[in-house]
């Protein structure tokens, strides 16, 4: 694989407010100071984390912002105080005495790009409590090996790691509603409000890291490929844990996809189960039932199964109108969406207290998070990309290589080159679109269709294809011309004989 | 890929749309596979069945009904289309269903019948793809990543002389006979008055039979299809480039679809009334 050694800068702030500076600091405040890491992934690719991290103190206004009542309020005020560029982290450490972090609670993370964090003691707890808190918030060993999870050498990555979707230019987002039993329900699903009031934040927010569509559809009688078992205890239907990766397989085949884009599909399904098989509910491994009644897989989308009451009297006319809880739907959907990104929640230790980032799905820091990620990756694949379309031109010398192909790879190289730079200097922005440049350029020249060596023929087939051909022309030829010569030298030599 | 033209051809096009069949039964969509036909049998006017393509004697089955999606039919199937499809130098108006949109997790089955030689694979009776330029097609496509596992099939006469040039990992391979050797077809049909399956193919196909969408039957058993004694040709194979053992891989894993699937735990509580938003 082609050798890449990347440098990812961090600036961090650590502001010290009043009460909270540990007694054992090495240097009185403002300090700088810098933490290096390796994150070795393979003998030639390897990522150099760097954390260069400003000690100081309060401002006047951060030290009124952080009197406020709770962490929520401190944290929107202290956000129109910070120069939050991508990339950087602002830690604001609070006394243990403090007020604004509940009991049990160390951390508090806001949907920005800054924390709270509980000074702790010593300086040496101080250290460790931030540099979680900053890893949690940029990059981990993990989440940067996950990237590059190609280049990891089978056997050291765990199985799961490579579910994440890929860096990709666009992702296609369509939402389907399944009902398999329309003379039961008629299920009415005002999904384009959702989509406005509930996915549009979402997209929007993650539309620097790519072009997203959203479409939607219905499908009439399409049944799950598993039957789900009858539980007498709690009368409803059970679909086990085993069977799920079953489900999705047989549905798949009626979804459909955009025939023009070629963006990964993410698909979120609502299934709303037949009135013979209702309620249907999902279990986990343990046989307890999933409080989200949902389940989702990597790189491909999500299901969840909506169940409607039973009508209040047997007697009631059938189809029942349904109209489905947009909310909580999107609720699960936009959680999935989230998950199939690797944005999980759930790895955070329990002292840490996350601040929901609301309708916009997620806090500015998860995005940086994925554009770290991304970023990394996108790097790997160009230097990947352009070392194998190298090694084609080796194999195969008399290739011919068109001048918009070149421009592509100059500009590809330009454009991953700069990103490498700016990440250097901890510009993650100008970074991640350095490098979606580069992929987008280093894709063009190899899948370039003229690139076919097909078209370039080897040269020994050149010459059993010309030889045949002109080598029994060539015979008497030759031999016509040896004649003539000869015959030239004759007569030169005649008129001095004849002298 | 069935790469033969001509209506005595008959058997590799009933082949194709078998192989077709049971994987689409065991669960990949239409959407995930590239079926590639060179000539039609169905509407074939020398077919004394029109829109049949029958597979066992005495027209049991027929294997080509109303869902068979043909991606490459009659005259796209060539050496370059093939190729262009398996590296993906294809041109950007090829539509979606026409294209191998594979990434590093996909695990990719092939499987390629026709006539062929030793080395050669004869296309539509007028080209060869050699094994040269498939093991490069496959290092290309390992390059960027564009297959998990591979899984090559190839019912041809010598087809052992195909596998033995790749070099790219995670690649194994299944051929219906070695180098030197002739694979031949199963049983004619009076009725229709061909030939109408390969005999390797027809044993992988009653063995497929058995397999349904859960089932754990792994590669070795496959290797077994078809002794020289049913099959009059050896079948061979070639694991040499596989990282796993083949005991531990499922047939499943290549011929069907099992999706890893995780419990959704975690939800995002939305605010249903957005001030300053409008509906409308």
């Amino acid at each position: 694989t082609a050798p890449v050694q990347v440098q990812l800068v961090v600036p961090v702030a650590v502001v010290f407010s009043p009460g909270s500076v540990p007694g054992d600091l090495p240097r009185p405040l403002p300090f700088r100071d810098v933490q290096e890491m390796e994150i070795s992934v393979n003998l030639r690719t390897s990522v150099t984390s760097r954390y260069e991290m400003v000690f100081r103190g309060t401002t006047a206004q951060e030290e009124a912002a952080l009197a406020a009542a709770t962490a929520r309020e401190a944290d929107a005020a202290l956000h129109l105080l910070q120069d939050s560029s991508m990339g950087s982290l602002t830690m604001y450490v609070v006394p243990d005495t403090s007020f604004l972090l509940p009991q049990g609670i160390s951390v508090y993370v806001g949907k920005h790009r800054s924390a709270l964090v509980r000074a702790g003691g010593s300086l040496a707890a101080l250290h460790a409590r931030l540099q979680q808190v900053t890893q949690a918030m940029s990059f981990t060993a993990t989440s940067i090996a996950a990237a590059l999870s190609d280049r990891v050498p089978n056997g050291h990555l765990s199985p799961d790691a490579r579910r994440n979707l890929k860096s990709s230019l666009g992702y296609e987002i369509t939402f389907s509603l399944l009902n398999p039993d329309p003379k039961s329900h008629a299920v009415d699903w005002d999904i384009e409000d959702a989509v406005n009031r509930y996915v549009k934040p979402v997209v929007d927010k993650l539309s620097l890291v790519a072009n997203f569509s959203v479409d939607s559809q219905i499908l009439y009688y399409a049944v799950l490929g598993v039957t789900p078992r009858y539980d007498k205890e709690s009368s409803s239907f059970l679909l086990s844990a085993h069977s799920l990766p079953h489900v999705i397989n047989p549905v798949e085949a009626r979804l459909g996809s955009s025939a023009a884009s070629l963006y990964p599909v993410l698909n979120f399904l609502l299934y709303v189960p037949e009135r013979s098989h209702s309620p249907l509910y999902i279990q986990d491994k343990d046989g307890a039932p999933v409080s989200t009644n949902a389940f989702h897989s990597p790189r491909w989308g999500g299901i969840m199964v909506y169940n409607v009451e039973a009508p209040a009297s047997p007697q009631a006319s059938l189809p029942l109108h349904v109209d489905v809880d947009m909310a909580r739907v999107m609720g699960v959907f936009l959680a999935q969406l989230r998950l199939l990104f690797g944005l999980s929640r759930e790895e955070l230790p329990p002292e840490f207290l996350l601040e929901s980032p609301g309708n916009e799905g997620l806090a500015d820091w998860e995005l940086d998070h994925l554009l770290w990620a991304h970023t990394v990756e996108n790097i790997a694949t160009v230097s990947t990309t352009l070392t194998s379309l190298a090694q084609l031109l080796d194999k195969i010398g008399n290739i011919v290589i068109k001048d918009d192909v070149a421009s592509e790879v100059y500009r590809a190289v330009a454009s991953v080159q700069s990103a490498v730079a700016k990440l250097a200097v901890g510009h993650l922005h100008s970074a991640f679109q350095a490098s979606k440049e580069a992929v987008t350029s280093s894709e063009r020249a190899f899948f370039d269709p003229s690139l076919l060596h097909l078209l370039y023929f080897p040269d020994d087939q050149k010459f059993a294809i010309y030889i045949p051909l002109f080598l029994p022309m060539a015979v008497p030829i030759l031999l016509s011309l040896a004649k003539i010569v000869r015959e030239t030298r004759q007569r030169k030599k005649e008129p001095t004989k004849m002298d | 890929v069935c790469t033969s033209r001509f209506w005595f051809n008959y058997r590799h096009v009933a082949n194709t749309l078998s192989v077709y069949r049971s994987v689409k039964r065991l669960g990949i969509p239409d959407s995930h596979i590239v079926l590639m036909l060179a000539d039609d049998m169905a509407c074939n006017p020398r077919n004394p069945k029109p829109a049949t393509v029958f597979s066992h004697k005495n027209m049991e089955l027929n294997v080509y009904g109303d869902d068979v999606e043909v991606d490459y039919r009659s005259y796209e199937v060539t050496v370059e289309n093939f190729l262009r499809v398996l590296t993906g130098r294809i041109p950007p108006s090829t539509p979606r269903s026409k294209r191998l949109l594979s990434d590093d997790r996909s695990n990719i089955l092939i499987y390629m019948t026709g006539h062929g030689g030793n080395g050669f694979l004869k296309f539509q009776d007028s080209e060869e793809i050699t094994n040269v330029e498939l093991a490069d097609a496959f290092e290309q496509m390992w390059q960027k990543r564009r297959y998990n596992e591979l899984l090559f099939i190839i019912d041809t006469c010598q087809g052992a002389s195909m596998y033995e040039r790749f070099y790219s990992p995670n690649i194994m391979a299944l051929a219906s006979s070695q180098v030197g050797e002739d694979s031949l077809s199963h049983q004619p049909d009076l009725g229709i008055g061909v030939h109408l399956m390969d005999r390797y193919t027809f044993y992988v196909l009653e063995f497929l039979e058995e397999i349904h969408p859960a089932s754990q039957t792994n590669m070795n058993d496959l290797f077994q299809v078809c002794p020289k004694s049913l099959c009059v040709s050896t079948p061979g194979h070639r694991t040499d480039l596989f990282q796993r053992d083949p005991q531990n891989v499922l047939i499943t894993d290549f011929f069907g679809s099992v999706r890893k699937v995780e419990i959704t735990t975690e939800t995002i509580s939305l605010n249903r009334d957005l001030a300053g938003f409008e509906s409308k």
